[in-house]
């Protein structure tokens, strides 16, 4: 399909000038009053069917159109008295101080002027850069001008008082400027001061500042709801177009009537007010202008502004069809680059697909199977561009007779289509990737769970939505720059950010430990699921033939991946063993053999720079990696089911020696702090720098207490069981950490609010069961019980006060981190490498003349580096000679 | 490698040179390194070989154009903020001075303040100067900035006599070596009256020691309002008697290596001028390590250059204190962003996104109306070059596979 397509180059901006808008016109505007008593509009009202139609049963009367074909027309009304318009006051300001008030000149010395007329005529690109900065110069000078250098005038003091009124200084007080008077003014100004002022006279004067005709803006853009009761309700434009005929009207009256001055002053003023609030109701400076129902009225800049703008949220923001939305839910069955998509979402969505013969027989099924059965289509699309809905067709089978090439089908979504998965809040690229559909029975979306963590899904009742890209174009893009095998590795630090989590890790963590034997049959179902039939050799052959984990995953790796890691598991011992390590936490992989090492986190796990899985994606390409996710990692699930996992309480059982240890670790703490209380009381407690007493003492405390829970913890690491599940968890990196351990078996240690030990509620002390001013440790809220013996009711309110804390800091700071990057994506999200290898701004400055110093893509790296040199060397020489 | 010619560390060297231009400088650094290590196992068929694979990966993984780079970059920040909220879990122990971080510091960096809200300076000793501890004192002494104020117990005004009467702590003048004469001097320079009387006194503390003052009566110009009084009262506490204007604090910290211990100072408060611009009554100072966290104060006295080095330091720093891995790329990209023009310019509204050319996308951004009404007085023109301009009137964006605008003809001819 090669459409020629017209594109827009650029968008101008200028000022409508009185002609043009009574030229655009399609009528004067002048009843202020909608709709006749028999419901037909005034046609002379704001509502005049000239305008533009919104109601189906009506033709607009200047067009001919009925509702979607009718852009809309303009109407106008002619302003008895001019007035200003709040937008521009700030400009006619400067304009009345810089220039003269009887010859209009701009107040500077002409020979100045020249000066500068030629800079900017001659030197136009210089002219661009400095100009701005130039003008501002100018006309602060010009603005403190007494006297007109052309005319020898004296210059009056022009004052604004917000909004809209100008007063100037005469001797013996101020003088009201009027509106016609300032239009007079500024109808003196030349084109070419006008210019050298930074305005552009092509395409705005500045008198037309000063309004003389107002556009009334067709009903299109102001439609009226019809309510249930039968009651018309208009919009709030609608509402302010019809004050400001009212008062218009009047004052005309009141003008041809000759009446006072003061009446009409008084009428001007208030057409003045209705006209400022028709252009933006947040003028500070007036109340806002208001509905009968005392709701504030939402009228033109507000309609633009903000996030519920037409910016941000209409133009900026796109509503599209073809998509779909429900809970998601794990399957490890599906490949990581499939989307489980519920059949009755499949029965929806639609693809359109061009007839030809090579399809015509499949396709002709498909419409016949209709809209209500699985793999059937919704609509065809007649080459005369008819769309039929196969829903009300009575004979699917003529109307699949009748298909020929050229017919357009749009077919229901089938296994292989493509699809968009997205996950909200997007905060970066791999938040939308492509999956291919695979339709599956029930109800919910169906993910992989090694695409959790680009997604940062779970499954506590998440959403995500559904794209089906429509043109052949968008799919192949999107295959091949967003499948999610394309984003394995994420941009930000040239990582793997799609890995194992939880059981796969734990699973993987349990087959590769020194003492897991297999018989032939486990051996057997493991590989079998990863498709691989070769048995290796046995590692035991008698009394029966046994492998060992590490055999399976030796034979589950890719041939020639050689590899070295500390895991985990490592305890940072002073000197390594390496190979002899105690802790089997030195992973050696040599040829894609597992020679030693338990494969935990740091190997698998997602979001791992240096990873073994990382070096799989590097060596051996996505490819392998996506293969090495759908099927090395199911294995390691599988492995973890056979073994079997669960975690229960006595995995945090201490045995009484250790309580007793525990115990006397915390009384030693407390006695410790009472020890700097009373010390601090005896005017002995040295001050730390830069501190008030009482913030060292503080400090000293919160050190003594922090270091009372890490000994804790660790008697309480040296006596758990080996066989702790729990354990094995905060070991493997799977889930929990070691300090979680230590709160559920020792003690939950300091609660802390604002970083500091809990005093707040009371006069000084945090609950009313404690003495004044006591500065111990159980008074401010540090917890001695553990979560397995359970807490005390004042522990559990202080443990309560941290987590409120938690929870009220977490929401603060996600609205802040947002801002954050909104203002980053808008300030960056025009730069982009050239073709000549620069980093540019839209308008084509250079920011950078090689991306990152280097030019390297930190996605193509590995983990920030262009090359890796050493693994390079290893593979020509064949040889690790570096270590 | 018997038979082979062994390799000498000039041809290695001259060998890797030659590709000079085609890979970049870090990366030729770091083969010279890794190859010289190994010379002896090496034959120049090895080395080319090497060369020419590193040059083919190197190539590989170059950018493509037409990359959204900035987007990525903006992202790749963006995203690890919003973790950063949640990892609150933080014991910093016993710190001696305050410094902003995480996510507040960084948003304070994007939003280039004109001074950061914990203003900090390390300053690092000479080779010399490096394991004294004496001489680290002695300096952190001569630069901690030091006012009447803080060498005072008490002040009083006399409204009656018109006269303000300083009690100077003994202990703490000799505690920041500051003389009796030192602070005469400091007052006859200022206008602020006469010294009247200075007397040396004793008097009783509230908890029944005996301390010495040294009290100094100073008597006002004649006929001096009681608020300029007052005002005259804060002049003379704030008057300097020595250090560099903004050091608030200054401390000696200790670094070990090793055996051997060396010391620099931190320094709360930020003066990068006071400091390099007194190198000769400071010495023992290291005039290329002395750092302040304030960015706008390095542009101004450094340059711009070293001001886009301290946007990515600290940038970095605060991301990897908190165990976030970004690439520097991403981070260079912002620094050389904000720094492009030759000021640092904030990530907003007030920097980059309001001194954007298209009128459209300062719009879409914030403050749309005074946008709009600005664009039609001075009648400008959207060139629609940019990502939300095109998204606002429903184009394809320039980006990417967007921006290509070349097409094949098919089937060749007309």
């Amino acid at each position: 399909m090669l459409i020629p397509q017209k594109r827009l180059k650029a968008i101008g901006f200028g000022l409508l000038s009185p002609d043009v808008i009574r030229k655009i016109s399609v009528g004067s505007i002048i009843t202020p009053d909608t709709y006749e008593e028999d419901g037909t509009p005034i046609d002379t009202g704001p509502m005049s069917l000239r305008l533009g139609t919104i109601d189906p049963t009506q033709r607009c009367k200047t067009c001919g159109n009925r509702v979607g074909q009718c852009p809309g027309h303009f109407g106008h009304i002619e302003l008895a008295k001019p007035v200003i318009h709040v937008g521009f006051v700030k400009v006619i300001h400067q304009l009345l101080q810089a220039t003269c008030q009887k010859c209009g000149r701009l107040l500077i010395p002409q020979k100045e002027i020249s000066k500068v007329r030629r800079l900017m005529k001659q030197k136009p690109r210089l002219w661009a850069i400095i100009g701005q900065k130039y003008i501002l110069k100018m006309m602060k000078k010009a603005m403190k001008a007494l006297e007109c250098p052309h005319c020898g005038e004296h210059q009056n003091k022009v004052r604004l008082e917000k909004p809209t009124t100008f007063y100037e200084k005469v001797k013996g007080g101020e003088r009201k400027i009027t509106p016609d008077v300032i239009r007079a003014r500024l109808e003196k100004i030349t084109d070419e001061d006008y210019e050298l002022m930074g305005f552009d006279p092509k395409v705005s004067r500045p008198e037309w500042m000063v309004l003389t005709v107002l556009p009334v803006p067709p009903v299109t853009v102001r439609p009226s709801i019809t309510l249930e009761s039968g009651l018309r309700s208009e919009d709030d434009l609608t509402h302010k177009i019809v004050d400001i005929i009212r008062i218009n009207e009047r004052l005309k009256e009141q003008i041809d009537m000759g009446a006072p001055m003061a009446i009409i002053e008084e009428l001007w003023d208030l057409l003045q007010y209705h006209v400022t609030t028709y252009f933006d109701n947040e003028v500070s400076g007036i109340p806002p202008a208001r509905h009968r129902s005392g709701r504030v009225l939402r009228t033109l800049a507000q309609r633009l502004k903000g996030k519920e703008g037409r910016f941000r949220s209409s133009l900026s923001g796109k509503r599209v069809d073809f998509s779909a939305r429900t809970v998601i839910s794990p399957d490890p069955n599906l490949s990581i680059n499939e989307v489980g998509v519920p059949i009755d979402v499949a029965k929806i969505l639609t693809v359109p697909e061009r007839v030809t013969p090579w399809n015509i027989d499949e396709l002709r099924e498909l419409v016949m199977r209709g809209p209500y059965e699985h793999p059937g289509a919704n609509y065809i699309i007649r080459p005369d561009g008819r769309r039929i809905d196969l829903r009300y067709v009575k004979d699917r089978k003529a109307t699949a007779d009748a298909l020929a090439p050229g017919y357009i089908v749009e077919r229901h979504i089938r296994d292989g289509d493509i699809a968009l998965f997205n996950r909200q809040p997007s905060l970066h690229r791999m938040s939308i990737m492509a999956h291919k559909v695979k339709v599956l029975p029930y109800k919910t979306f169906r993910l992989n769970l090694c695409v959790c963590p680009p997604y940062n899904a779970d499954f506590d009742g998440d959403e995500m939505n559904l794209h089906i890209p429509q043109s052949e174009e968008a799919r192949a893009e999107a295959l091949t720059l967003m499948l999610v095998e394309q984003q394995i590795l994420s941009p930000r630090y040239g990582g793997p950010i799609i890995g194992g989590t939880q059981d796969y890790i734990l699973g993987a963590f349990l087959l590769s430990q020194k003492n897991t034997f297999l018989t032939e049959q486990e051996v057997e179902r493991l590989l079998f699921i990863a498709n691989k039939s070769e048995m290796p050799k046995p590692a035991i052959l008698k009394p029966k033939k046994m492998w060992t984990g590490k055999q399976v995953i030796s034979a589950l790796l890719p041939e020639g991946l050689n590899y070295t890691l500390k895991a985990s598991a490592c305890r940072k011992c002073k000197e390594c063993k390496k190979l002899d390590c105690p802790y089997d936490a030195y992973v050696v992989v040599s040829d894609g053999k597992l020679l030693a090492g338990t494969i935990d986190k740091k190997a698998i796990g997602a979001g791992e720079p240096e990873s073994l899985f990382h070096r799989i994606v590097k060596d051996f390409g996505l490819q392998v990696g996506s293969w090495f996710l759908d099927n090395v990692f199911k294995v390691f699930l599988t492995y973890a089911f056979m073994h079997g996992f669960s975690m229960n309480l006595d995995d945090e059982e201490l045995p009484p020696e250790a309580l007793e240890a525990i115990n006397s670790k915390l009384r030693e703490a407390e006695a410790k702090v009472d020890e700097l209380i009373a010390k601090y009381k005896r005017g002995e407690l040295e001050q730390l720098p830069g501190k008030t007493l009482e913030e060292t003492l503080e400090s000293m405390i919160h050190e003594v207490l922090s270091n009372a829970r890490d000994d804790v913890g660790k008697i309480a690491m040296q006596y758990l069981k080996p066989t702790s599940q729990a354990l094995m968890m905060a070991r493997s990196g799977s889930r929990g950490s070691i300090l979680n351990l230590t709160q559920m078996a020792a003690a939950v240690g300091q609660q802390t609010v604002r970083g500091e030990r809990i005093l707040r509620g009371y006069f000084e002390r945090s609950l009313p069961h404690f003495k004044r001013g006591d500065l111990g440790a159980a008074a401010r809220g540090f917890v001695y019980s553990s979560f397995k013996r359970g807490l005390s009711p004042l522990e559990f309110f202080f443990h309560a006060m941290g987590g409120r804390e938690g929870l009220v800091d977490t929401a603060v700071r996600t609205s802040q981190s947002g801002y954050m990057q909104r203002r980053l994506i808008n300030a960056m999200q025009d730069i982009h490498i050239e073709y000549d290898g620069t980093v540019r701004t839209a308008d084509g400055k250079i920011v950078q003349l090689k991306y990152g110093e280097d030019g390297v893509d930190p996605s193509k790296s590995d983990h920030g580096k262009a090359v890796n040199i050493e693994k390079t060397i290893e593979k020509v020489l064949g040889v690790a000679v570096l270590e | 490698m018997k038979g082979k010619k062994k390799l000498t560390l000039e041809e290695l060297k001259k060998k890797i040179h030659e590709y000079e231009e085609e890979l970049p400088k870090s990366i030729i650094r770091e083969l010279e390194e890794k190859l010289s290590k190994i010379i002896n196992r090496l034959t120049m068929s090895d080395v080319e070989k090497i060369l020419s694979e590193i040059t083919r990966q190197y190539k590989e993984s170059i950018v493509e154009p037409g990359e959204a780079v900035g987007t990525v970059s903006a992202q790749s920040i963006g995203e690890p903020g919003t973790q950063m909220t949640l990892r609150t879990f933080h014991f910093a122990g016993v710190r001696e001075l305050n410094v902003t971080l995480g996510l507040p510091r960084l948003i304070e960096i994007l939003d280039a303040k004109r001074t950061p809200s914990t203003p900090l300076m390390r300053i690092e000793l000479d080779e010399k100067a490096k394991k004294d501890r004496a001489k680290a004192e002695e300096l952190a002494r001569k630069i901690q900035h030091v006012t009447i104020e803080n060498v005072t117990n008490s002040v009083s005004i006399d409204f009656g006599q018109q006269i303000i009467l300083l009690q100077l702590d003994e202990e703490l003048m000799r505690d920041k070596r500051v003389t009796p004469d030192m602070v005469l001097n400091a007052l006859s320079k200022h206008k602020i009256g006469t010294v009247e009387d200075f007397r040396e006194r004793e008097i009783e503390t509230p908890d029944g020691k005996v301390k010495k003052v040294i009290e100094v009566v100073i008597a006002a110009p004649e006929n001096i309002e009681a608020v300029k009084l007052i005002k005259l009262r804060q002049k003379i506490l704030n008057i300097k008697l020595k250090g560099i204007k903004g050091l608030r604090r200054v401390v000696v910290k200790e670094v070990k290596r090793g055996e051997e211990s060396y010391y620099y100072l931190e320094v709360e408060g930020s003066n990068l001028q006071g400091i390099l611009s007194n190198l000769d009554e400071l010495e023992g100072i290291d005039p290329t390590k002395v750092m302040t966290n304030n960015i706008n104060e390095i542009a101004s006295v450094l340059g711009i250059e070293a001001a886009r080095n301290a946007i990515i330091n600290e940038m970095m720093n605060v991301l990897r204190e908190q165990g976030l891995d970004v690439d520097v790329r991403h981070i260079m990209l912002v620094a050389d962003l904000m720094t492009m023009t030759g000021r640092v310019r904030q990530i907003g509204r007030h920097g980059i996104s309001g001194e954007k050319y298209s009128v459209l996308a300062r719009a879409a951004f914030e403050v749309t109306t005074k946008h709009l009404l600005e664009a039609g007085v001075k009648g400008e023109e959207d060139p629609l070059a940019g990502v939300i301009e095109n998204v606002v009137v429903g184009q394809l964006v320039p980006l990417g596979s967007g921006m290509v605008e070349l097409r094949v003809r098919h089937g060749g001819g007309e």
